[in-house]
């Protein structure tokens, strides 16, 4: 990173988030690309932890804790308001779960992305319902043991990536809180975006995936090196894989670092090997022929 | 100088969101409601109503985008019915917590089931403890007026909270009247741009809006709400008594009414009927042309029985010491409403009944109080069925006195539904 290209962190010190956790990692990058004039909600989820305890805030910017389905819409109102009044400084962007974002929020995020406001919504993405204590969501993994999925989640995961493209946003990538340069660039990208803008960032939770705290990085590396998590921005119709992948490690190797995937059966992780390539070299092509 | 229009109530609700300069409408179709939304969309693409208006893809997404315009100072607005306003719930109860004065028109629509596209006020009662002020409109004219009084009301510094104009479904919103539309300027001298002194999600100020709390400060925080609902009421007044004096139309939190003299000489009448909405109309119409005829006074007394109408406008806050001064003196009261109250009595004859409790309390009588239900689903309220329930309650009345129980002790009368059709028992099917 550009090291002193970016403001301050504008997330308070001394958060209750739990040890490792991917999402004060995004949330604290994305503070510094987007600046002090910058509106965030949060749905009720771990990002709410940002958004405060009775009288105190994690946040140095306007915030506001929406509902869980429904902060797209919000954010439809907040930017109506905020032209009405002639305020066009303004980024506006909620810090979302994947079960706000790919579950109940869907309607609303559909929603407000066919009327076209300008807006960014980062999803961070730890793959459960994780505040509530690891429950299966649509975003949840094929084999993933939750609490809801005691014998391993038996659908793939819900590719809102492709929902929302097809929807035709004008901006959409996908991110890593292991490669947080990567996700700095995007939503610097993101807030040019007269649009909405939609950022999706696979955010290892340590409690939740059983794996030690201090492997937040090193698994969320994993997930890029080994395909399963491929990092790249479509810009308007046009895809461009952001960050290359060489020489591919097994899946293995990222499922067996952490609790979560232990009853997954070797003809699973054979399937998603294979699902993992083809979607890989499927994206490849996409940005050969310069369109997604 | 007012224009004077043919409108129906829901082009009466457009202008007055124009009138009052609103600057971010959010609204999803629903009949009855829906030409409120046309009306509104149409104003905006010509440029009469400089506002942004967002398409949104429900309910639940209108009133979370009218509290984000709120949020960051915005005059918001939209409209809703009926099955719109239950999706609404769970934002009906933030906006109202997070002190948001918007202005929200309920065209009110039965809930199912089972489905009906027509009135009556199980919609709005559903929300009436959700913290917001509620007004309900007799005419297309109220609803005008009462928009705007909504606004001066809400964004008042005492009261901060949003507030629910509720009119008829069709009755109201589709009964083409006269309707007074004031001049902008005129509007503009009553209410004053939205205020910007309360919390707002502003850059230059950061705060955080709606967070986690604690047992420590929740309860604190409702109090605050109760009393801006309590201070509301006085609030309510003034810009009802201001209203009247920039407009030439008084609006107060309940009104009474009596066919041949004025209220203030005549008060108080036998019976007080007292209603809401598009009923108050009727009553009131009923009553001032003679249509119910005459009946015998209680008591034996000569000549025909007195009868008056309470009309109540303002249902959150609830008006229980306005009310209980006019009803003190009256000898009995029939409340009509218009939503079931499914599992209890109905919901404004439990206020009244409740608002009148206090009368023992102070050593006073209680007048009898007889509950009625009609209207339900778009039934019309007829002469016929107001002449039923009048004779219900001077037949409860009478059977009180013969009782010689007093008329606050023994088994209350039950709700009654002077519109039902019986229908005899149909075999069942083999």
């Amino acid at each position: 990173m550009p090291r002193g290209a970016y403001g301050p962190d504008l997330v308070s010190p001394g958060l209750t988030t739990c040890e490792g956790c991917a999402m004060e990692i995004v949330a604290r990058a994305m503070t510094r690309v987007l600046g002090p004039r910058t509106i965030v909600l949060t749905p009720p989820g771990c990002s709410a932890i940002l958004t405060g305890f009775g009288t105190e805030t994690g946040w140095k910017i306007p915030a506001f804790q929406s509902n869980l389905e429904n902060a797209a819409a919000y954010m439809s109102g907040i930017r109506a308001g905020l032209d009405a009044l002639g305020k066009d400084d303004v980024a506006v962007v909620t810090l979302a779960g994947d079960g706000g974002t790919v579950d109940i929020g869907l309607q609303a995020l559909s929603g407000a992305v066919e009327r076209g406001h300008r807006f960014i919504y980062i999803c961070y993405d730890n793959e459960a319902y994780m505040n509530t204590g690891i429950q299966r969501s649509g975003a949840t993994p094929l084999g993933a043991w939750t609490t809801t999925t005691p014998g391993g989640k038996r659908q793939h995961k819900k590719d809102i990536i492709a929902m929302l493209m097809a929807q035709g946003i004008p901006y959409i990538a996908t991110a890593s809180a292991g490669y947080i340069e990567d996700f700095m660039r995007k939503l610097e990208r993101a807030r040019q975006v007269d649009g909405p803008a939609y950022i999706h960032v696979h955010s290892p939770c340590p409690t939740g995936w059983r794996m030690p705290a201090c492997d937040t990085v090193r698994v969320a590396r994993l997930a890029v090196e080994s395909l399963l998590w491929p990092l790249y921005e479509v810009v308007e119709g046009r895809l461009r894989v952001t960050v290359k992948v060489k020489e591919p490690k097994p899946v293995q190797a990222y499922l067996e670092a952490q609790g979560r995937f232990r009853g997954v059966s070797p003809e699973d992780a054979q399937r998603m090997q294979e699902r993992a390539v083809r979607h890989y070299r499927r994206l490849l092509a996409q940005e050969q022929e310069g369109e997604a | 100088m007012p224009t004077v229009k043919a409108l129906d109530g829901n082009a009466a609700v457009a202008e007055a969101v124009r009138l009052a300069r609103v600057q971010v409408i959010a609204a999803y179709p629903i009949t009855p409601q829906t030409p409120i939304v046309e009306h509104l969309a149409t104003a905006v693409e010509s440029g009469r109503l400089p506002a942004r208006y967002i398409p949104v893809e429900s309910e639940h997404s209108a009133l979370s985008a009218v509290a984000g315009a709120s949020l960051v100072g915005a005059r918001a607005f939209t409209a809703t019915a009926g099955a719109g306003l239950a999706l609404m719930h769970e934002i009906v109860g933030v906006v109202a917590g997070t002190r948001l004065p918007v202005v929200m028109a309920v065209t009110n629509r039965a809930l199912p089931s089972p489905w009906t596209l027509q009135t009556d006020h199980s919609d709005t009662m559903a929300e009436r403890d959700q913290g917001w002020i509620q007004l309900y409109a007799e005419s297309a004219q109220e609803a005008l007026d009462l928009i705007l009084v909504g606004y001066r009301t809400g964004e008042d510094p005492r009261v901060l909270l949003p507030v629910m104009v509720a009119l008829d479904g069709f009755f109201v919103s589709h009964t083409v009247e006269r309707v007074e539309v004031p001049d902008p300027e005129q509007v503009d001298a009553y209410l004053p741009p939205p205020p910007t002194n309360r919390p707002l999600l502003d850059p230059d100020h950061p705060v955080t809006i709606n967070q986690l709390t604690s047992p420590d400060i929740f309860t604190e925080i409702k109090w605050q709400h109760r009393e801006a609902l309590q201070r509301a009421l006085g609030v309510l007044a003034e810009a009802g008594e201001a209203y009247g004096r920039h407009f030439g139309r008084r609006y107060a939190p309940v009104e009474p009414y009596l066919p041949d003299t004025s209220a203030a000489e005549g008060w108080p009448p036998d019976v007080a009927i007292v209603t809401m909405g598009s009923m108050a109309g009727t009553v009131r119409q009923a009553l001032r042309d003679g249509l119910l005829g005459e009946f015998a006074a209680p008591g034996g007394r000569p000549g025909p029985a007195r009868v008056g109408l309470v009309k109540v406008t303002c249902f959150r806050p609830f008006p229980a010491e306005a009310l209980r001064e006019l009803l003190a003196g009256v000898q009995a009261v029939a409340v009509v409403d218009r939503s079931a109250g499914l599992g209890s009595q109905a919901p404004l004859a439990m206020e009244v009944k409740a608002a009148l409790y206090d009368l023992a309390a102070q050593g006073r009588r209680v007048p009898l109080v007889q509950g009625f239900v009609a209207g339900l689903g778009g039934r019309d309220f007829t002469v016929e069925t107001l002449r039923r329930v009048v004779e219900t309650t001077l037949g409860q009345l009478a059977n009180a006195r013969a009782g010689g129980s007093g008329l606050a002790a023994g088994p209350g009368p039950t709700t009654s539904w002077p519109d039902l059709k019986l229908v005899a028992a149909q075999p069942a099917r083999p």
